[in-house]
């Protein structure tokens, strides 16, 4: 079992910096990485692709993480994946939208990168 | 025409009404709002034109050129009068549900039922020669057209002619469509309808064979005024002739306030008192028009006719038989008809009301026999009272018709009516406008005044008759020449004279009775009553309640009651049917709406019959009447009170939801600022961890992160900055600097800053500013933040590979105008006004933008804005955005 292949990670974020730091810390936690900065390339990327997790923004130009987040649980081939959102809107109205649409975490912004790491292990292991 | 044809042109005509009448009454049942309408109601009034205006005025006016104006002129000019004296009666008959003027003045004199007797037998003898008058227009109307041109009153063709049956026909008429809801209160659509359309059609019949005689049969109006050179006898030439006009507009003037017909129509049919308003202006002006062709008509007929003279009132038919024309002749003898008809149906319907309710239900209310034939059935004793009535006064009508009439001239039957009618004035506006006016001096007054009346204008008529038909010379001449107008208006005066006489004396000698006195405050003082009528109370003692309610199932049948004692109920928060004992707000109650139904006096005898008054003394009364006018006065202190508070509670509701909307625009700013923050803190945050968590990473990437980080901070900075200033434009706190500014340096310096980035993003730019711009008055420094914010969009905006920027400056229309576009991808027309809001790309996620705070916009229209000037996008020419900016020339403070 621990030989298995590494664990893939999806990042979707319009925002360069923030999938910056995103970056050195999946990659530094050992595990497989794609970057969508937009919702039409996560579409485009889930398309051929099937990761294991997918940390997600809710408010991208065209589409948006709601609708990313719809589309990767109600697709057979993309059921088992875990979805973090990772978003400002911090009201709990949002939060609730959130994860009433099958979403596992909820993670706002600005975040401790330490928490979301552990929300990310835990959710892969 | 035959006499077939005759009859049977009235019998449609008298069907076609019938119909009409239906169909609003149908057509009111389905709730179409004819009842308020204006125009319906000034036209019903014009019920005033008889069959002696259609017929009668030609007559007049053949003999005595202008005089007949007088009639028409009286009205006209006391019309504005109405909004004061009949707006008081429309106002009083409602609060006391009065149907009649006989009721009106029994009421006023303490609900007597000897005056209610008095003033509709008055009525009756002073009304029913006028409704005798319409018959004999019909007979002679019907015997004319069928006599062909030969304008004897006996038919040519067929059987002779008698209207007794069109009078059956009019009284079925009657009584179908004013006795089937006779409560006052009830309003009557058919009615007024009916009335209505009976005034077009005379009017149009009228003009029709005006315009017919003035164009057709003569060249216009000049040709028929040909014979009228001389001005001396159409105007009044000696001093008893400007007597006579003023006599006759006078009493004209006053006949139309208080003829029956006129009473039911003005203030028993009235919906609303502004109604008033318009007929005010439209009855006079319908006046005027019925009465501008009875000169050409009776110029022209004295022309046509000057060989064989003929009847003068008959020009109005025997013109168009004359000439030929059936046709003609017919419209006018149907405008004759609806004149005549419209004035039987309506006095006939307002004078069975007085004599049921003021003479016959007095009478016989208590009458055991009449209970027992009735036995269970008394609530139809006012509607069978009421159909009997009917005939009665059709028959006296027609009787008179057929013993007196035949001899006189339309007119003087109508004036002597007119005369009679003016006896009720003295009584009726002193009882509204003179509280000490007393039962005595009215009662006194009217009969004075009708003796008068009687043995100087109809007395002689009586002799007539009594003579079999050996009519004097002299009487001849009283009745149909001009002293017959003589005559009239000297009896006029005396009448009145004496009547107001003894009508002031013997009130000011006598004392009033205690119902009376409290009548007369109500009367004078209506619109200050006629809100907390309740109040103002007259019943004193009590009776049983089940006395009083019994009374009332009686008259106006169980449903009725149980309805009408629920209302009361519920007005006044009791239990009605728990208590005993009628209190005397509930007699009062009561004996309103028997009013309605029986009328005042009748109601009053039968609610006194069950009710153990107490004898009010003059001093209780005054001390109700104190009691009552304090309880108003306080009432109308609380009403302000409560109109007070009430607009104080409206502001502080209005100011709330002022707060709550600013409240939640804060909220919103607040969240929308919160959340651009957040994302360069994510980062600052993110890259501050990573950084002292790890130590292993390379020099490189940690200047890259930190690095980073302070361009984050700048970010937040600059918005952080920018939200104040926002805040501060928008709360006045900002305030502009005003200077002389030269724009073309501003521009060029903007130009100047920025240049470091256009050359390093490889955009072309091009200036066009006009030479020799005028200096502006405006802040230097918040104009190059406009400019600087535009051109700084432009640049995020504008082709990424070959971008292009133009910026130009000139004069326009006294305004400084600017533009600058690029030629990016522009900005969708519904996006164009959006863009101008705070945070807009924050709201409107699907065109977000990578740079940018969202307040550049909102803060760049803020500052225009300060100049009194504008700015807005369009699409450049080509492609790309333009925005422009405006800033006008003149002088600020």
């Amino acid at each position: 079992m621990q030989s298995e292949q590494k664990k893939r990670v999806m990042i979707v974020d319009d925002e360069p910096n923030i999938i910056m730091s995103l970056d050195f810390l999946i990659k530094k936690a050992g595990y497989e990485l794609f970057i969508a900065r937009n919702g039409t390339e996560a579409m485009d990327l889930l398309k051929n692709e099937i990761p294991d997790l997918i940390i997600l923004d809710i408010m991208m130009p065209d589409i948006d993480g709601y609708e990313v987040c719809q589309f990767v649980k109600s697709s057979e081939a993309h059921q088992h994946v875990k979805v973090v959102f990772l978003s400002a809107k911090s009201k709990p109205s949002d939060i609730e939208k959130g994860l009433s649409l099958g979403a596992d975490k909820y993670v706002t912004k600005p975040f401790s990168t330490r928490h979301l790491m552990k929300e990310v292990n835990n959710l892969l292991i | 025409m035959t006499s077939w044809q005759v009859v049977g042109l009235s019998i449609g005509y008298l069907l076609v009404l019938f119909g009409v009448g239906y169909y609003i009454q149908y057509l009111a049942g389905k709730g179409v709002r004819l009842k308020k309408n204006p125009a319906l109601y000034s036209l019903s009034l014009a019920v005033y034109c008889t069959a002696w205006t259609f017929y009668g005025s030609v007559g007049m006016a053949a003999d005595h050129v202008l005089q007949y104006m007088t009639i028409y002129l009286g009205p006209t000019i006391t019309a504005p009068l109405w909004w004061v004296v009949v707006r008081k009666m429309i106002r009083i008959s409602r609060v006391q549900r009065l149907g009649t003027l006989s009721e009106f003045i029994s009421a006023r004199y303490g609900k007597d039922q000897t005056i209610g007797q008095l003033v509709a037998f008055f009525f009756l003898i002073g009304i029913i020669p006028y409704i005798a008058l319409q018959i004999k227009a019909i007979d002679q109307s019907m015997r004319v057209l069928s006599s062909g041109s030969e304008f004897s009153e006996t038919a040519s063709t067929g059987f002779t002619l008698n209207p007794i049956i069109l009078l059956i026909l009019v009284g079925i008429f009657i009584v179908i469509f004013t006795t089937r809801k006779i409560q006052s209160g009830n309003k009557n659509t058919g009615l007024v309808g009916t009335m209505a359309l009976e005034s077009i059609i005379k009017l149009v019949a009228f003009a029709t064979i005006g315009i017919a005689i003035t164009f057709m049969w003569f060249d216009g109006p000049a040709d028929v005024f040909r014979e009228v050179t001389d001005l001396k006898p159409i105007l009044p030439n000696k001093a008893s002739s400007y007597g006579e006009w003023f006599g006759l507009m006078f009493l004209s003037g006053i006949a139309v306030m208080f003829l029956p017909r006129q009473f039911e129509m003005a203030v028993v049919e009235n919906t609303s008192e502004r109604q008033l308003n318009t007929s005010i202006w439209l009855f006079p002006l319908y006046l005027l028009l019925i009465n501008l062709f009875v000169l050409p008509i009776a110029l022209g007929g004295n022309q046509l006719f000057a060989s064989s003279p003929i009847n003068s009132d008959l020009y109005v038919l025997a013109i168009p038989l004359q000439a030929g024309s059936n046709m003609l002749a017919s419209i006018s003898y149907i405008g004759g008809f609806a004149a005549a008809t419209g004035m039987i149906i309506v006095s006939t319907h307002s004078l069975s009301k007085m004599l049921s309710n003021s003479v016959l239900m007095p009478l016989m209310i208590n009458r055991k026999w009449l209970n027992e034939l009735f036995q269970r059935n008394e609530q139809y004793i006012p509607v069978i009272f009421r159909r009997l009535s009917i005939v009665i006064i059709l028959m006296l009508s027609y009787g008179y018709y057929a013993i007196v009439t035949d001899r006189f001239s339309l007119i003087a039957i109508g004036l002597i009516s007119f005369v009679a009618v003016s006896q009720f004035a003295p009584a009726i506006i002193g009882g509204m406008f003179w509280k000490r006016g007393t039962r005595q001096g009215a009662q006194w007054g009217m009969i004075i005044g009708f003796v008068i009346w009687f043995i100087n204008l109809v007395y002689p008529s009586f002799a007539v008759v009594g003579g079999q038909e050996i009519l004097s010379p002299q009487l001849t001449s009283i009745l149909q020449s001009q002293s017959s107008v003589n005559t009239i208006t000297t009896t006029l005066f005396w009448s009145l004279f004496a009547n107001v006489g003894a009508y002031v004396w013997i009130s000011l000698l006598g004392k009033q009775h205690s119902v009376e006195r409290n009548q007369a405050e109500i009367f004078v003082d209506i619109f200050k009553y006629s809100t907390a009528y309740e109040s103002s109370v007259v019943w004193k003692g009590v009776a049983s309640f089940p006395d009083v309610k019994s009374l009332m199932v009686r008259f106006l049948g169980e449903s009725k009651t149980d309805k009408a004692i629920a209302q009361f109920a519920t007005m006044h928060e009791i239990d009605v049917e728990e208590s005993a004992l009628a209190d005397s707000k509930f007699m009062n109650y009561a004996e309103k709406h028997l009013t309605g139904v029986i009328g005042s006096s009748s109601a009053r005898i039968l609610v006194s019959s069950v009710a153990k008054e107490e004898e009010i003394g003059m001093q209780d009364v005054v001390d109700i009447l104190k009691e009552s006018q304090q309880l108003l006065k306080l009432n109308k202190e609380l009403t302000k009170k409560s109109d007070q508070l009430r607009k104080a509670t409206d502001a502080i509701a209005r100011a709330n939801k002022a707060l709550k909307q600013n409240d939640e625009l804060k909220d919103e700013f607040l969240y929308t600022v919160t959340h651009e923050m957040r994302t360069p803190l994510t980062s600052i945050r993110a890259l501050g961890e990573i950084l002292s968590d790890h130590d292993d990473i390379d020099e490189e990437t940690q200047k890259h992160y930190l690095n980073t980080i302070v361009s984050e901070t700048e970010r937040m900075t600059r918005l952080i900055s920018q939200v104040l200033d926002l805040e501060n434009f928008e709360s006045g706190k900002h305030q502009l600097t005003l200077y002389e500014v030269d724009m073309e340096e501003l521009v060029l310096h903007a130009l100047g800053s920025m240049e470091q980035v256009f050359r390093s993003k490889n955009i072309k730019v091009k200036a066009d500013i006009q030479r020799k711009l005028n200096t502006v008055l405006a802040d230097e420094d918040r104009i190059t933040q406009v400019v600087l914010n535009l051109l700084s969009n432009a640049v995020k905006h504008c082709n990424p590979d070959h971008g292009e920027i133009s910026i130009t400056a000139y004069v326009l229309n006294g305004y400084l105008k600017v533009n600058i576009s690029d030629n990016g991808k522009g900005i969708k027309p519904e996006l164009q006004q959006v863009i101008f809001e705070k945070f807009f790309q924050a709201k409107n996620q699907t065109i977000r933008k990578p740079k940018g705070s969202g307040l550049g916009l909102a803060i760049s229209k803020k500052i225009i804005e300060l100049h009194e000037g504008k700015i807005w996008v369009e699409n450049g020419e080509e492609t790309g955005a333009k925005f422009c900016f405006t800033i006008p020339y003149k002088q600020h403070m």
